[in-house]
This record gives C-alpha cells, sequence and structure tokens, in this order.
C-alpha cells in the first residue's frame, strides 16, 4: 500500500494529479447522489401526489367537480378549515409563550417541560383520542356534566378542535426554540435598559426576530391541523357531514368504492398543502434581503 | 451621579456569585471593574442596570435607595458584551429605539428624535451610517453605535460591560481614547467591566479589582500598581 503510494502505478504516473477541493466529490459520486436523491423524491413526494391527481380526474373534471359540491364533501372541507383556523392560533400563542419561558428563564423542571412539549410527537395520536374520549366522555364524569348542560364535546366540534391542538402542540415551540436559544436574550435586555415595557420588547424586539420562525411553525401547523386522521377519527364519531373532517370522509368515500370523490377531496387537502408551501416560498423570496440579513449577524 | 454599594450580595441557587461587597463610586468617575471571569464583575454590573436583583443589600444613586427600582427606572445606559444591536433594525432605528419607547407625554416628536439621533452620530464620528443594518457594520462601529443608542435616553449613568471585548488589539485602543472622550465631554458616571489590566489601569480613574465574588482592592491605577493589597491584585497586574 505504501509502495504504490511511493511508487505511482505507470497510469497515473504519466499524468498531473487532479486537484480538486477536499469537500467535493468525483464527478460519478456526485451524479449517482443527484440521481439518489431525485429518484427518491420522484417515488417518494412526486409520484404519489401525481396519482391523487390523476385518479381525481379520472372520469373527467366535470365529475370530480360535482362530487366536491355534494354536501358531505363541502361540510368537510369547512369543518377542517374551521379546525385549523382555531386550532392554529390557539397553538401559535401557546407554542410562543412555551418557547418564550423555556428560552428566557431559567426554573426548576425545564427539562421535563421540554419533554412534556415533545409528548405529542411520542404518543400515538389514536391514543391521544382515546385519552379524550376517556376525559370527556359521556360516560366520565366531566363529560356527562358538559353533555347535560348542552355542550358535548366528544362527537362534536370542541372535540376535534381539541384533538387537533394536542396533536399539533410542539410545532411551533420545537421551530422557535433553537431560534431564540441562539439568539439569547442581550437584545431583549437592551430592550428593557432603554425604557421600554416588557410587552413593547416583546412587540418591537423579539417577534421581529422570531417572524420566520414563527412562519415555519405556524404552516408545519396547520398542515398538519388540516390533514390529522387517528385522533380526530375517535373524537368525532365520524358522523357523515357533521363531525367528518376531511381526511375521514375520505376514507370513508375510499372504502365506498367512491374513487373519484375520494381522489377529488384529497387532492384539495393535498392542493390546501401546496398553498401553504406556495406561500412561504413567495414570502422568502420577496423577504430574501432581510432573511439573509437576520443570519449574517 | 453618586452610586453606592451597600453590602450587596447575590447567589443564583447554590452558587455565591457575590459575597457582601460595598464600594462607593463617585459621580463622574470613569471606574473599571477588574477581574478574570467568575470574579462577579458582571453580576455586579448587571445589579447596577437592575437586570439582576441582590440577594440582599442595596444599591443607593445619590443617597436614595434604588435597589427596589425597575430596569427601566434605573436610565442606566447599558452597552452589552456583544452590544445586542437590534438586528432587523437600522442603525437609525436603534439608537432612537429608547426615545420611541418612551411614555406618549415624555416622547419627543420625530423632528426631535431626528435631530438627537444625528447629533449621537456625530458624536460617535459615524455620521454616514443611519440607514445601515448592524450586519453590515464593523466591530468598531457596531460597539459605537450601541454607545450612541445608551446615550439616546439620557442616561444618569454609563454601565458597559466588556465594551472592548470582542475587538482586535489596534480597534481596541482607538475605541479606548473614544469612550474617555465621551466620557469627560458627557460628564457621566461610567463603570465598566474588564478583565484586561491594561485596558483598566490606562482608561480608569478608579479601578476595582474583583477576584471570586469579592473586591479585592479599590483605587487609583497608580495606587494599585504601587502598593497591590493582596497576593491577588499583586498576581493579577503582573501578569
Amino acid at each position: 500500500m505504501f509502495d504504490d503510494a511511493l511508487h505511482p502505478t505507470p497510469a497515473t504516473a504519466g499524468r498531473p494529479a487532479k486537484w480538486r477541493p477536499a469537500t467535493e466529490e468525483s464527478r460519478l459520486t456526485r451524479i449517482l447522489l443527484i440521481a439518489a436523491a431525485l429518484g427518491g423524491l420522484a417515488i417518494l413526494v412526486v409520484a404519489p401526489l401525481a396519482v391523487v391527481f390523476a385518479e381525481a380526474l379520472a372520469r373527467g373534471a366535470a365529475q370530480a367537480v360535482t362530487s366536491l359540491t355534494r354536501p358531505e364533501a363541502t361540510s368537510a372541507i369547512r369543518l377542517t378549515l374551521i379546525v385549523a383556523a382555531i386550532s392554529v392560533p390557539v397553538n401559535a400563542v401557546f407554542g410562543i409563550a412555551a418557547a418564550w419561558t423555556i428560552t428566557k428563564f431559567d426554573f426548576r423542571g425545564k427539562a421535563f417541560l421540554i419533554t412534556l412539549i415533545d409528548l405529542p410527537f411520542s404518543i400515538s395520536p389514536v391514543v391521544a383520542g382515546l385519552a379524550l374520549v376517556l376525559l370527556f366522555g359521556t360516560n366520565s364524569l366531566i363529560g356527562g356534566w358538559l353533555v347535560a348542560s348542552g355542550f358535548p364535546i366528544i362527537f362534536a366540534l370542541p372535540g376535534i378542535v381539541l384533538a387537533s391542538i394536542f396533536v399539533t402542540f410542539p410545532f411551533v415551540a420545537r421551530e422557535l426554540i433553537p431560534v431564540m436559544i441562539e439568539q439569547g436574550r442581550a437584545e431583549e435586555e437592551a430592550a428593557l435598559t432603554l425604557g421600554a415595557s416588557g410587552w413593547r420588547a416583546f412587540l418591537t424586539v423579539t417577534l421581529p426576530n422570531i417572524k420566520w420562525a414563527l412562519l415555519y411553525g405556524v404552516l408545519l401547523c396547520n398542515a398538519r391541523a388540516m390533514g390529522e386522521f387517528g385522533a380526530v377519527a375517535v373524537v368525532s364519531g365520524k358522523i357523515r357531514g357533521q363531525t367528518a373532517t376531511m381526511p375521514i370522509t375520505i376514507e370513508m368515500l375510499y372504502n365506498e368504492y367512491l374513487s373519484v370523490a375520494a381522489f377529488s377531496l384529497a387532492a384539495v387537502l393535498a392542493a390546501l398543502g401546496l398553498l401553504t408551501l406556495a406561500l412561504k416560498t413567495l414570502l422568502e423570496w420577496r423577504h430574501a434581503d432581510q432573511l439573509a440579513a437576520g443570519r449574517r449577524h | 451621579m453618586h452610586i453606592e454599594i451597600d453590602e450587596i450580595a447575590k447567589s443564583f441557587g447554590s452558587t455565591t456569585a457575590l459575597h457582601p461587597v460595598s464600594l462607593a463610586i463617585p459621580s463622574g468617575a470613569l471606574v473599571a471593574l477588574l477581574g478574570p471571569s467568575g470574579s462577579g464583575k458582571t453580576t455586579l454590573l448587571r445589579i447596577l442596570g437592575g437586570l439582576e436583583f441582590p440577594t440582599s443589600g442595596r444599591v443607593l444613586f445619590d443617597g436614595q435607595d434604588a435597589t427596589g427600582l425597575s430596569v427601566q427606572e434605573r436610565r442606566a445606559g447599558f452597552v452589552f458584551q456583544s452590544y445586542a444591536l437590534f438586528r432587523h433594525m437600522t442603525v437609525f432605528e436603534n439608537i432612537a429605539y429608547g426615545l420611541r419607547a418612551r411614555p406618549r407625554r415624555t416622547r419627543p416628536p420625530q423632528a426631535e428624535i431626528e435631530r438627537r439621533v444625528t447629533r449621537l452620530l456625530e458624536l460617535i464620528q459615524l455620521p454616514q451610517i443611519a440607514k445601515r443594518f448592524p450586519s453590515q457594520l464593523s466591530g468598531g462601529q457596531r460597539q459605537r453605535v450601541a454607545l450612541a443608542r445608551a446615550l439616546a435616553i439620557e442616561p444618569r449613568m454609563l454601565l458597559l460591560d466588556e465594551p472592548f471585548g470582542a475587538l482586535d488589539a489596534r480597534v481596541r485602543k482607538e475605541l479606548r481614547q473614544g469612550l474617555r472622550e465621551i466620557h469627560d465631554s458627557t460628564g457621566l458616571t461610567t463603570v465598566f467591566v474588564t478583565h484586561d489590566q491594561d485596558e483598566a489601569m490606562e482608561l480608569a480613574d478608579l479601578v476595582v479589582v474583583m477576584s471570586m465574588g469579592r473586591i479585592e482592592q479599590v483605587g487609583r491605577p497608580q495606587d494599585i500598581r504601587a502598593r497591590p493589597a493582596t497576593p491577588f491584585v499583586r498576581e493579577f497586574i503582573e501578569t
């Protein structure tokens, strides 16, 4: 082995060794890696998405649109949007509060709180849904009283919202915590020494500094809130036209072999996801200078 | 403003950052808190600024008990170690921040804010950088903007945490002179923290040598050099 290095073989001895940066791979390796990445992307992301839209339009656009105007589809879309409209802002506020508490203060049990925030990620959504049923169902103490006073939680909108909030709770906080740790407390402290109240410091210093992380968190949270199946399936009772969200309606339609209706609704759900993604890209593109300035400091 | 520190102690949980320390800072003095890291000098500075509250003891400003005053009520111009400029604001907005944060009835009108910011930019000899962002400034420029921002609130005292720590040697020398000039022209009682004994000795009227949460010696630079009070001080100023 050492001999080879000291006495190059005739094949390589003749031409000068090609110089290339230490962090760069050879041409072949690069092509293979890019092909693997694109292949994976095509199989895992592009193909399923294409299939959804293709199946939806299998019997023509007219039939897809008709299936979407049926009451069970419209009510599912409305319900999903309502659930997202409630749970996303709630989780944005909770997420900011949790990240603020964890990153700007020192207290006992902080590690425990961080674990607690991650809990929805490690617990199966179905288990979370069952826990809500046990807590607020008709047979429980609280649930019985709530149903008696005309405010049922389970098999109704509040239950679906609660389940969605639980499942999507970590997204905003998880995005914010690393950013806020990296930024430290100095800028807020500076604002306070300059006479700003805590609230003013939050609005004028903290919030502008975390707005991009907050946006990512909110978008992820929104995508998950609209797409959540397991927990919502348990608490909603799947009442058609009343408590069936888009993912649940899609499953029911699919099980009934109504494939155009199922895939049309699935396409709408996917489009909502793509829309948020486009929105994010647009914002990033329009504020590219700000993003760069924030990173360089 | 005359500052008096009366038996101030501070502990974080089970660790003691400051044993009871007492110190009188005469009005208009330029004082260095000098010591190695972990000596409690930054903690003492933060207590003066109201960013940290002492476990026991009192702080007196011009003879009045200021221990319970909030950070906003202290009106201390604070320059942070890495300057903590607001990264999403221009230099102008950074300096104007303290004026805009005032309650409506004492807030100066826009024209007055502009006039004051312009004057401060002239004072730090950077009149042309108002529209830039902190990320577009050099280390030395950032330090001077942080100083201007602190001065904008018409502070009662100036507190600086390692103001030259993040700068290279040449800029450091230049800015020392700058701080001295600003101190002399404003007459503000100024306290700065440093671990660099050259800096303390060259710049300060009064040097407070600290170690392990205690004050080892207080004196004029030449007196400390001539007569170190403890073996720690002797060793620290020699290195």
